[in-house]
């Protein structure tokens, strides 16, 4: 009965709606499409290519879950502190539903997983973050964790792999979120100073108090291939500066040119690297 | 009318009449917002003048070049001998451009850093003025690496072998306060707001309207009494009503006092318990929950104090 109206009014919506030709509808469950090449791509496909486009080599965001299995021995991932759960300092409103939505659809806790892995047997301690998470943003659960893991990898005197993706602090926890550029970096301080390695692996994005942090204090940095790597967002600088900004300005290969990463790494040649360097630093035992 | 760094007009008089017409402590968090941007509101050279002696300033970073918009030297804090930075805005237009509003580049982070180390070496305290909106988004700060002289900053300020000192004096905006922040102590003046970013940047990012500042200034928990409240600074200085302008020599002698008691502790201390100190200082913040087992799993990484030292 309904029915006929709800066609009417959804061909009107549909009239209504501008039109985007390039973008093909893909049922987003099967097909993706490739931001970069345009190449409607299958799903299963880019999944076994370590979430890579197999025809350009676009990086896709990966799920932290995903990526420590590519990369880590399998089943050698122990998590550390699956409970830390974010609260709510500044008793934002709508932070704690927002929260709990995102677990739900992410099957997460929280923005970053950490615990032991190993890698080619070598057994390190590794924080991954996921951007999923509300852009993997850092408030005082991530910090924590985070925290906890470098000081469990000085204490316990292993190697250390942080793989960063975060949109930088989180605003719900103001301040608090703010303290825990303080509360990573000077762990690492120590960390650095009971001389054991930190490998920081920089994914899209990693960006403002994130980047301000840990990620920027490895004894080795590496990115990935055409992430966002910056302390100010693109987008607060062209409002800043009242300027478009370069062409490939704040990606992974631009700091590489400025020198500030050691190298940039394709996904599918990040464990044989990882481990390589792991190995380099390895001090027997174990 | 003056048209302060934000493109956002305060008349100092309107704000002066409201704060005159209300008892000071009743001011909203948006009206101490808008004192902490107050053009006429003393900036670090003033409170160094005031506070030291013989304040030389020294330049560059050794690198790349000398930010004005970070000022570093010696003096002396009665008979003893201090390594000073403070971020400094400028006290007109001119001056604003020629002090890039305060906004830092990596350049002026670097220079803090090699002055902490030379204080380091000399074993000085280190006093630091907090006063930015933040540290500067432009081409040529990311291209010389403003996240990693940042970054690098929070590190080494957490080893630091001598005492460092921070005032927030104005305006203490995220990444770009900290590098200066990572201290023993941190003060803030009365009307002196610490944040993770500006309450326009908040109502942007969260409610996509920046208009809705004053509403932000009110949940973020940016003034220094609700920053005392829940222990991420370590002392509020009080200011006349009005605000430090009005009477600057007030404000400069009740924080010589604070800084003159805090230092006398400090320095009795011994080198490995004031960085142990500054270490867990920061290293309990975060509000957060957590299980039994994840607490005792926290319990033994713990112990991974520096012993050896």
């Amino acid at each position: 009965m309904s029915t006929i109206f709800q066609a009417r009014k959804e061909r009107v919506l549909r009239y209504k709606q501008p039109v985007e030709p390039e973008k093909i509808e893909v049922p987003d469950d099967l097909y993706k499409q490739c931001p970069s090449c345009d190449k409607v791509l299958h799903v299963e496909e880019v999944k076994i290519n370590q979430v890579v486009c197999p025809n350009c080599g676009y990086h896709f965001r990966i799920r932290a879950i995903d990526r420590i299995q590519y990369l880590f021995d399998a089943d050698s991932f122990q998590e550390f502190h699956k409970m830390i759960l974010s609260k709510n300092p500044l008793d934002f409103p709508g932070y704690e539903e927002k929260i709990k939505a995102i677990k739900k659809n992410t099957n997460l806790n929280e923005a970053v997983l950490t615990g032991y892995a190993r890698i080619r047997g070598e057994k390190i301690v590794i924080a991954v973050m996921d951007s999923q998470f509300l852009m993997g943003s850092m408030g005082s659960a991530v910090g924590e964790k985070i925290t906890r893991a470098i000081e469990r990898a000085t204490h316990e005197k292993l190697s250390l792999l942080i793989f960063s993706a975060s949109g930088g602090a989180r605003m719900q926890e103001g301040l608090y979120s703010l303290m825990q550029m303080a509360k990573t970096a000077a762990a690492l301080a120590r960390h650095s100073k009971a001389g054991q390695f930190y490998i920081s692996i920089l994914t899209d994005p990693t960006t403002g108090g994130v980047s301000a942090s840990f990620a920027m204090l490895g004894d080795i940095i590496i990115a990935e291939p055409g992430a966002l790597i910056c302390f100010a967002g693109p987008r607060v600088i062209e409002q800043t500066i009242n300027q478009k900004l370069p062409e490939g300005f704040q990606t992974a290969e631009f700091l590489l040119e400025k020198g500030f990463i050691d190298i940039v790494v394709s996904r599918n040649k990040l464990r044989t690297t990882l481990a390589k360097l792991v190995a380099l630093h390895s001090k027997g035992g174990d | 009318m003056q048209s302060n760094d934000n493109g956002f007009n305060v008349t100092k008089s309107s704000v002066k009449t409201s704060v005159t017409r209300k008892d000071k402590d009743s001011l909203t968090e948006w009206e101490r917002v808008q004192l902490a941007r107050l053009a006429g509101r003393p900036t670090s050279l003033e409170y160094i003048k005031l506070l030291f002696n013989d304040f030389i300033e020294l330049h560059g970073d050794r690198y790349y070049g000398d930010d004005h918009a970070i000022v570093g030297g010696i003096a002396m804090l009665s008979d003893l001998p201090v390594t000073v930075i403070a971020q400094q805005k400028g006290l007109s237009t001119e001056d604003n451009i020629y002090r890039n509003f305060g906004m830092p580049h990596p350049e002026g982070y670097r220079k803090s850093l090699r002055l902490m180390k030379q204080a380091e070496k000399f074993g000085r305290p280190v006093i630091c003025f907090v006063d930015t909106q933040g540290a500067f988004p432009g081409i040529g700060a990311e291209e010389r690496g403003q996240a990693e002289a940042i970054a690098q900053n929070l590190m080494h300020m957490s080893q630091l072998k001598v005492p460092i000192i921070t005032v927030i004096i104005g305006e203490g905006g995220s990444g770009g306060a900290l590098a200066l922040a990572v201290a023993d102590k941190v003060y803030m003046l009365e009307n002196a707001i610490y944040s993770i970013l500006s309450p326009e940047g908040f109502a942007t990012i969260l409610w996509k309207d920046a208009s809705r500042a004053p509403e932000a200034a009110e949940k973020m928990r940016l003034t220094a009494r609700k920053l005392r409240e829940e222990y991420l600074i370590d002392r509020v200085i009080p200011e006349p009503p009005g605000g430090a302008q009005n009477n600057v020599d007030f404000v400069a002698t009740k924080l010589r006092r604070a800084i003159i008691q805090d230092l006398k502790i400090l320095m009795s201390k011994k080198t490995v318990n004031l960085v142990k100190d500054r270490y867990d200082r920061f290293r309990v913040i975060g509000v957060f929950s957590h299980s039994k087992s994840d607490f005792d799993q926290f319990e033994s990484s713990a112990q991974a104090e520096e012993t050896k030292e």
